[in-house]
């Protein structure tokens, strides 16, 4: 049902990686992954995803980086990104909205499930 | 009367002893060497300035005097920064290890998440309920951190209140249908006496559903189980919505009623004792409540039951 959709995932934490690509692709999702942000900044451009879930604090380069490069770039910019963190400072929340981020999620927060909802929401499906 | 007195004097050695400030470094300590010098020179100076007509002698000792204590006052001073840095360097501490803490943990709920999700296969019914046990203290642990991240935010001065226009009576219905289970696992039965009309207040959704989510959690856990009665209440009552929880449980005793609201305190009587709590609670809702400018508070009588309420300002049209 969700075959045509296409989700970049930006996440270090390797289990959490796992995790998300295990149930995305499960559920039909076309799953891009990345460790890193910059990689992720990579994909971003070359596969133009129809979603991307991005972590903080990520090695090489760090998300709200990430994510003001997306949105500054014209082929990038409409995509929504969902922030994924384990930051849950108000600064950090409203920084990442400032940027652009579409939501903002503290992981130990959510169950997989939510976030799953969470996502078919934004994409609206 | 004297002994209270002197007792009530607080010069801070404890917190020197706590720091591990030496004692040349311990601002009570150098506070009363200051004063005794004071003193000491004051007499040595009248004695001196009855025995020699010498103003040069006087001017000298005065001045030997006030080197002496501007030097003890500025390592004072020194201790005093030295106190507030610890205290400020402990609260980072916790906030860095729980959230570092935080990353393996969403790794764990996460991927139990998968598993019990049975998208990569069914589980039979026991490994289910051992699945759930894992679920059950990764999400325990994961509120642990969270409380103390929130203490940490209110003991240096940082607690986030995200106020909104909000109408309590929606979140105390999804409190008491979200409870409603565990009362009745505990035999104790939840009544809602709150559907007279009230005004909105302005807080925190999150923090105010935390706080009569822990008034309720606390009065269920409390409550013996024969003809255990959880009341939640409330009303508009002079320019404020007042909003209580009352129990018929086992009351608290005078000397834990002065305590109630500190740090990690836990009540001995607890009912449930496998229930697990971190006795954070009331010192975070009292501190979310303050924040709201709300007031917070109880009545109890050992064995009768116990009242726990907290009023917040109507919001102005």
């Amino acid at each position: 049902m969700n075959s045509n959709k296409k989700i970049l995932v930006i996440e270090d934490e390797a289990t959490l990686q796992k995790a998300l690509n295990e149930v995305l692709s499960k559920d039909g999702y076309e799953v891009v992954s990345s460790l890193d942000g910059l990689k992720g900044l990579e994909l971003a451009q070359k596969e133009s995803p129809d979603l991307i879930l991005l972590d903080i604090i990520l090695p090489k380069m760090d998300g709200f980086e990430v994510l003001k490069r997306i949105k500054e770039n014209d082929k990038t910019s409409e995509i929504p990104v969902i922030i994924l963190t384990n930051l849950s400072n108000i600064d950090d929340i409203q920084k990442a909205l400032d940027l652009g981020a579409t939501t903002y999620l503290v992981k130990a927060d959510f169950h997989l499930e939510d976030v799953l909802k969470k996502i078919k929401k934004v994409l609206d499906i | 009367m004297l002994k209270d007195f002197f007792r009530k004097i607080d010069f801070g050695f404890e917190e020197c002893r706590e720091f591990k400030l030496g004692v040349w470094q311990c601002p009570g300590f150098l506070f009363v060497i200051m004063g005794v010098i004071n003193i000491s020179s004051m007499v040595g100076i009248y004695v001196i300035a009855s025995k020699y007509d010498s103003p040069e002698l006087i001017v000298v000792s005065v001045s030997v005097v006030s080197l002496l204590i501007f030097v003890i006052g500025s390592s004072i001073i020194r201790g005093v920064e030295q106190i507030i840095m610890v205290n400020r360097i402990k609260s980072e501490f916790v906030s860095i290890v729980s959230h570092q803490l935080k990353a393996p943990l969403s790794g764990m709920r996460w991927a139990s998440d998968v598993l019990a999700s049975n998208r990569i296969g069914e589980l039979n019914g026991k490994q289910e309920e051992y699945l759930k046990d894992i679920q059950e203290s990764t999400s325990r642990m994961i509120r642990l951190i969270n409380d103390l991240l929130d203490v940490s935010r209110i003991e240096s001065g940082k607690m986030e209140i995200n106020f909104q226009d909000i109408d309590l009576k929606e979140i105390i219905t999804i409190v008491v249908k979200e409870l409603n289970s565990f009362a009745m696992a505990n035999n104790v039965k939840l009544i809602i006496d709150a559907n007279r009309e009230v005004s909105r207040v302005k807080t925190d959704p999150i923090r105010i559903k935390m706080v009569i989510q822990n008034f309720v959690d606390n009065a269920i856990k409390y409550t013996t189980s024969e003809k255990g009665v959880v009341k939640v209440f409330l009303e508009n009552r002079n320019g404020n919505v007042y909003c209580s929880v009352e129990d018929n449980g086992l009351g608290i005793s005078k000397t834990e009623q002065a305590r109630i609201f500190d740090k990690f305190f836990r009540g001995n009587g607890i009912v449930k004792k496998q229930t697990i709590g971190t006795g954070l609670g009331l010192y975070i809702a009292k501190a979310a409540i303050e924040s709201s400018k709300g007031k917070i508070g109880f009545k109890s009588e050992k064995k009768k039951g116990s009242t726990f309420w907290f009023t917040l300002p109507v919001v102005e049209d």
